[in-house]
């Protein structure tokens, strides 16, 4: 068992060299063919210049991705501080199930961005309208998440706990909430990306900071350069993100 | 209670089960009666085994008197106490081990310990007394996923014998085994319990096992569900496997079989 799980260790330490060699040969491909075909910077940058992009204006990349951050943290907080107390409520009460659960999963099928303009004009061009598109669009996976979590506990197992005097409390701490936790995390980790994706939809909209408003600029600009720059950046906060929700399911799920 | 050393004795309770019925409705609006007026008495560090056929009503007697379930008549007392909910002295073990995949095995021993709001650190001992007797030790630290099935359920007898039972339910325990390792942990249970010497009501489809194990042993019918024989098992202790084909052994297996032939579930080939 051990000698497996060492050797699943090493095809993904394998896996992971691989996927990096991959990833150089394609920038590599990029950088050659891009002055080869002859397309201009303001197409189609190459890997190079937008490097060279990301150091020179590094100080407003990091400015904005701090912004586009802050609003992604926020949203996500919101969907998880909000989310998680919901989907309890639903798996504790019939009554709230058979009302709430239905209008959830209507208000699902409402794309959120869509309502971007709307929550722009209801509360401005600050923080508040990304971090509530951010915290819609990361809500919705959670609660499911977290519910289906929840009700994955097998019923004997509820017996067992009874069978040693345990009450529902109890019950909850040592049983429910382990056995929901890889399902709730499953949830916390499609909802960041969410999180991610609605911050820079919201500052799509209207926003004077933030790593989608450096993009518009820099369209409005001919800057391809800098909204490939912004990209990359974009595309590091939905990495960073991710892992550090990974590293806390790490902590608290035991993974074989 | 205090902790004491693992084999030390417990004393056994005892139960007293009268007129007690169980009616359960169908879908269709039909009332199965899965217990019909069960009068039993079992005394304090009696060994007692319930066989009867899939859907006799076993399973609801022993959830009745887990305090899992409510009868709809009767009563059930244990030490002379009505039972209603699941009495502090009472421990059980099912079929399935039903660990808790992601404690480590001393932790899941534990596991009524904490619920119990006991000192976790009094029943340590106790708890790595057992794991020692059933040679789970060097399992201690290690995952339920890392066990064979019939290591998990020793680990599960465990977790019931770690709260000192006064009586310990078994519901068809070694059902999930393979024919081998259900031998040795039959074996094993007559030893652990020999030493404790609590109360034991063991519910299996076995026949061999209910009479090697049991000092009594129940044959229930189906339908409505009540108790067709009450056989007492007067075979010294400790029992050996290879007793199993002493006269005496054999002739409590004829009468058990032969109950069952009474009530049709088992049915001979006609060879006239």
């Amino acid at each position: 068992m051990k000698t497996a799980r060492k050797l699943s260790k090493r095809n993904m330490a394998l896996g992971n060299g691989g996927a990096i060699l991959f990833a150089l040969a394609l920038l590599a491909l990029w950088q050659v063919i891009v002055p080869l075909v002859g397309i201009s910077e303001l197409v189609l940058p190459t890997p190079y210049q937008i490097g060279r992009r990301l150091v020179v204006d590094h100080r407003i990349l990091l400015h904005d991705s701090y912004y586009t951050l802050f609003e992604v943290l926020c949203g996500f907080g919101m969907a998880v501080g909000i989310g998680v107390p919901l989907a309890l409520l639903i798996f504790y009460s019939k009554a709230i199930e058979r009302v709430l659960y239905p209008l959830l999963i209507a208000f699902q099928t409402v794309p959120k961005v869509a309502l971007a303009p709307l929550l722009v004009l209801w509360f401005g061009f600050g923080f508040m309208p990304k971090i509530l598109i951010s915290f819609l669009t990361a809500f919705f996976p959670i609660v499911i998440a977290t519910v289906v979590g929840l009700e994955q506990l097998e019923e004997e197992m509820v017996r067992l706990l009874k069978s040693m005097g345990a009450s529902e409390r109890q019950t909850f701490w040592k049983l429910r909430l382990p056995t929901a936790l890889p399902s709730v995390f499953g949830g916390l980790k499609v909802g960041i990306g969410l999180a991610v994706i609605g911050s820079i939809i919201g500052e799509y909209v209207a926003s004077e900071q933030g790593l989608g408003y450096r993009q518009l600029t820099a369209n409005a600009q001919f800057d391809s350069t800098m909204n490939f720059a912004a990209l990359v950046m974009i595309s590091i906060l939905g990495v960073l993100t991710f892992y550090a929700i990974h590293f806390v399911e790490r902590a608290f799920v035991r993974v074989r | 209670m205090q902790p004491t050393d693992a084999t030390a004795a417990d004393s056994g309770v005892e139960i007293d089960i009268q007129q007690v019925q169980k009616i359960y409705e169908t879908r269709a609006g039909e009332e199965v009666r899965a217990l019909e007026c069960i009068d039993q008495h079992i005394a304090p560090g009696e060994f007692v085994s319930i066989v009867g056929p899939s859907g006799c009503g076993k399973s609801t007697l022993l959830a009745i008197l887990a305090g899992l379930l409510e009868q709809d008549h009767g009563t059930v007392r244990i030490n002379s106490q009505l039972v209603t909910r699941s009495h502090p002295r009472m421990a059980v073990v099912f079929q399935r081990d039903l660990l808790l995949k992601w404690r480590t095995v001393e932790d899941n021993i534990l596991l009524p310990v904490e619920v119990k709001g006991w000192k976790i650190s009094e029943y340590r001992p106790r708890a790595r007394d057992l794991m020692k007797q059933v040679g789970l030790i060097d399992f201690a630290r290690k995952y339920p996923d890392e066990l064979s099935g019939g290591m998990r359920q020793r680990v599960a007898i465990c977790r019931a014998l770690v709260q000192q039972p006064g009586l310990l339910l078994m519901d068809e325990p070694f059902g999930a085994l393979d024919a081998l390792t259900r031998e040795q942990m039959t074996i094993d249970l007559q030893r652990l319990w020999r030493r404790i010497n609590n109360t034991v009501v063991f519910v299996t489809h076995s026949i061999d096992e209910a009479i090697f194990l049991s000092d009594r042993v129940l044959v229930m019918s189906p339908r409505p569900g009540k108790i067709d024989l009450d056989l007492k098992i007067d075979i010294p202790r400790p029992r050996r496997l290879a007793g199993r084909t002493s006269p005496q052994f054999l002739s409590y297996l004829e009468s058990i079989r032969n109950t069952f032939e009474r009530q049709g579930v088992l049915v001979e080939e006609d060879v006239s």
